[in-house]
C-alpha cells in the first residue's frame, strides 16, 4: 500500500556522475526493506490516530528515499530525526515510539532498535555532580536506539534556578547534537505543557524535526479499542454489557483524569474483577462460556454510574 | 619492549573502528564489556583501575567508544585494555580482553636470577617502568 502513495518516477537526474545508474527501482526497494510490512502493522494494530499514522508514513518515506538514493549515489544528509510526540496520558506515545523504534531500525537509521524510557528521576540526580553520570547512563543504555523521555517539560523547573534538571537538558541537547548517528530523542508529553517547555528551551525545539500530535480518541474508537483488550484476554461484552459500556465511556470521558486508552484498561481490569467476585458469589456449576462472558451487571456497578 | 597480553596482543594495535567492532561482537553475545587502566603492565598483574563500572545493558558499541575515549583522555598515557565477561552459566569468565591504548615508550621488563640452595634458581621478572613510584611511569606526551 505504500507504494500507491509514492512518486514513482524519481529516477533519472542526469546531472549525476556519468557511471551512475538513471533508474532505480522504487519498487524493489520498497520490498526490500521489511517496512512496509511494519508500517501495515502499525494501522492494523492501533486503532485511531489518523494524523499520526500519516506522519509516521510520511517519515518512513522520506527516510527510504534517502536511502535509495544513498545507493543511486546522491549526496544524502543524515535527516535530523529527534521527534516530539504531544498528547493527553493514553493516546497511545509510547506504543508509537515502540514502532517508530523499529521502523528506523529496519531503515537501517539506528542499530538495534530498541527502546529506552526514561523519565526526570532517571535523569536527574538527587545532589551536585549527580546528574551527569546519571545522564550519561541512560544515553549509553538508549544507544543504538530510541531514548524516549516521558513528561519531558518535568526536566525544567524555572521556579527552582538550582534545580538539577537544567543540566540534563543541556547534557540531552549536546547528545542529540554529536551522537545524532547514535540515538534517536522523542520528548512526550501533554501538548500545552509541551509547547511552553519548548518556548523556554528554544534548543530543542530547533533540534527536534518532527512534531507529532496525538488526538484524543473518539468514544467510537475507544469501544474498539476496549472490544479488543476484551478479546485479547480471552473475555466477551454481551449485548446488554456492551450497551452498559457504551454507556460508560461516554461518562467516563467527561470525568476529570480521563486517560483514554489506559482508562478503558483499567475500567476493564476492575470489571473482570467484578466479574470474578459475582461468579464466586454464585458458586455451583457454571458454564464455562460464563466464565468468559461480562455482565451487564458487571459494568454498571463502576463508580462512575453512581455518581450524578 | 612491545607489551603483548589478552587477545589480538600479537597483531598490530587495532584501530577505533577495529575496537568497536570487537564490541558490537561482544554485545551482540551478550557479554558485558568494561574498561580497565594500570601503569603497571607485569603479567601477573591482573587487577587493573575500573574505568567506571562494567557496562551492563549497553546496547550498543558507540556507548562503550565513548567510555573510552574519556578514559583515554583522563589517562593518555597508561595501558587500557576492554575486556568482555560471559555469564552464562558453565562459563562465568572473561571471555575476551583486549589491550586498547599502550604508552608510547615501554621501556619493558628486567629479569632476576635468584641463587638458591643447590644451585637451583630462581626467575623472576620486574617491569623497569614500576621503579618509578605510580603516576610518574610513563612520561607524559609531549
Amino acid at each position: 500500500m505504500t507504494a500507491a502513495e509514492r512518486p514513482t518516477p524519481e529516477g533519472g537526474p542526469g546531472a549525476a556522475a556519468p557511471e551512475a545508474p538513471l533508474y532505480v527501482d522504487l519498487d524493489a526497494a520498497i520490498r526490500e526493506t521489511p517496512v512496509a510490512e511494519a508500517l501495515a502493522q502499525l494501522e492494523d494494530d492501533l486503532i485511531g490516530l489518523r494524523p499520526v499514522k500519516e506522519r509516521v508514513r510520511e517519515i518512513a518515506g522520506l527516510l527510504l528515499l534517502g536511502k535509495v538514493r544513498e545507493r543511486a549515489g546522491l549526496q544524502t544528509e543524515r535527516p535530523t530525526l529527534h521527534m516530539s510526540f504531544t498528547g493527553r496520558p493514553g493516546t497511545g506515545k509510547t506504543t508509537v515510539a515502540m514502532r517508530m523504534a523499529r521502523i528506523l531500525h529496519l531503515l537501517g537509521y539506528v542499530r538495534k532498535g530498541h527502546l529506552v524510557v526514561a523519565t526526570r528521576d532517571d535523569l536527574v540526580g538527587q545532589y551536585v555532580g549527580h546528574t551527569a553520570p546519571k545522564t550519561k547512563e541512560v544515553v549509553k543504555r538508549a544507544m543504538g536506539g530510541v531514548l524516549f523521555i516521558d513528561e519531558a517539560y518535568y526536566l525544567y523547573r524555572p521556579e527552582n534556578e538550582r534545580d538539577y534538571g537544567q543540566e540534563a537538558i543541556e547534557m540531552l541537547l549536546q547528545v542529540m547534537e554529536n551522537h545524532r548517528e547514535d540515538l534517536v530523542v522523542i520528548l512526550a508529553g501533554y501538548g500545552d505543557r509541551m509547547d511552553t517547555f519548548f518556548r523556554s528551551n528554544p534548543g530543542f525545539h530547533s533540534r527536534i524535526a518532527h512534531h507529532l500530535e496525538f488526538p484524543d480518541y473518539s468514544a467510537d474508537e475507544l469501544m474498539t479499542i476496549a472490544e479488543g483488550m476484551v478479546a485479547q484476554q480471552q473475555y466477551r461484552f454481551d449485548d446488554g454489557s456492551r450497551a452498559a459500556f457504551r454507556e460508560y465511556i461516554a461518562r467516563r470521558m467527561r470525568q476529570p483524569h480521563f486517560a483514554n486508552a489506559r482508562s478503558m484498561r483499567n475500567a476493564i481490569d476492575r470489571i473482570k474483577l467484578r466479574q470474578a467476585s459475582r461468579l464466586l458469589a454464585s458458586a455451583g456449576r457454571v458454564a464455562v462460556d460464563e466464565l468468559r462472558r461480562i455482565d451487564a451487571a458487571d459494568v454498571r456497578a463502576s463508580r462512575v454510574f453512581r455518581e450524578e | 619492549m612491545r607489551v603483548t597480553q589478552g587477545t589480538f596482543s600479537f597483531l598490530p594495535d587495532l584501530t577505533d573502528d577495529e575496537i568497536r567492532a570487537q564490541v558490537q561482537y561482544c554485545l551482540d553475545h551478550d557479554w558485558p564489556i568494561s574498561i580497565e587502566w594500570t601503569d603497571d603492565p607485569h603479567p601477573r598483574n591482573y587487577y587493573w583501575e575500573m574505568w567506571g563500572n562494567p557496562m551492563f545493558d549497553v546496547k550498543d558499541a558507540a556507548a562503550v567508544m565513548l567510555e573510552l575515549a574519556a578514559c583515554r583522555r583522563a589517562h593518555p598515557e597508561v595501558y587500557v585494555r576492554v575486556s568482555g565477561y560471559d555469564r552464562r552459566l558453565g562459563r562465568q569468565t572473561t571471555a575476551i580482553s583486549f589491550i586498547v591504548q599502550r604508552p608510547a615508550e615501554e621501556p619493558g621488563f628486567r629479569l632476576v636470577r635468584e641463587e638458591g640452595a643447590d644451585r637451583q634458581v630462581r626467575y623472576s621478572t620486574i617491569a623497569y617502568a614500576t621503579d618509578k613510584p605510580a603516576g610518574q611511569r610513563y612520561a607524559p606526551r609531549t
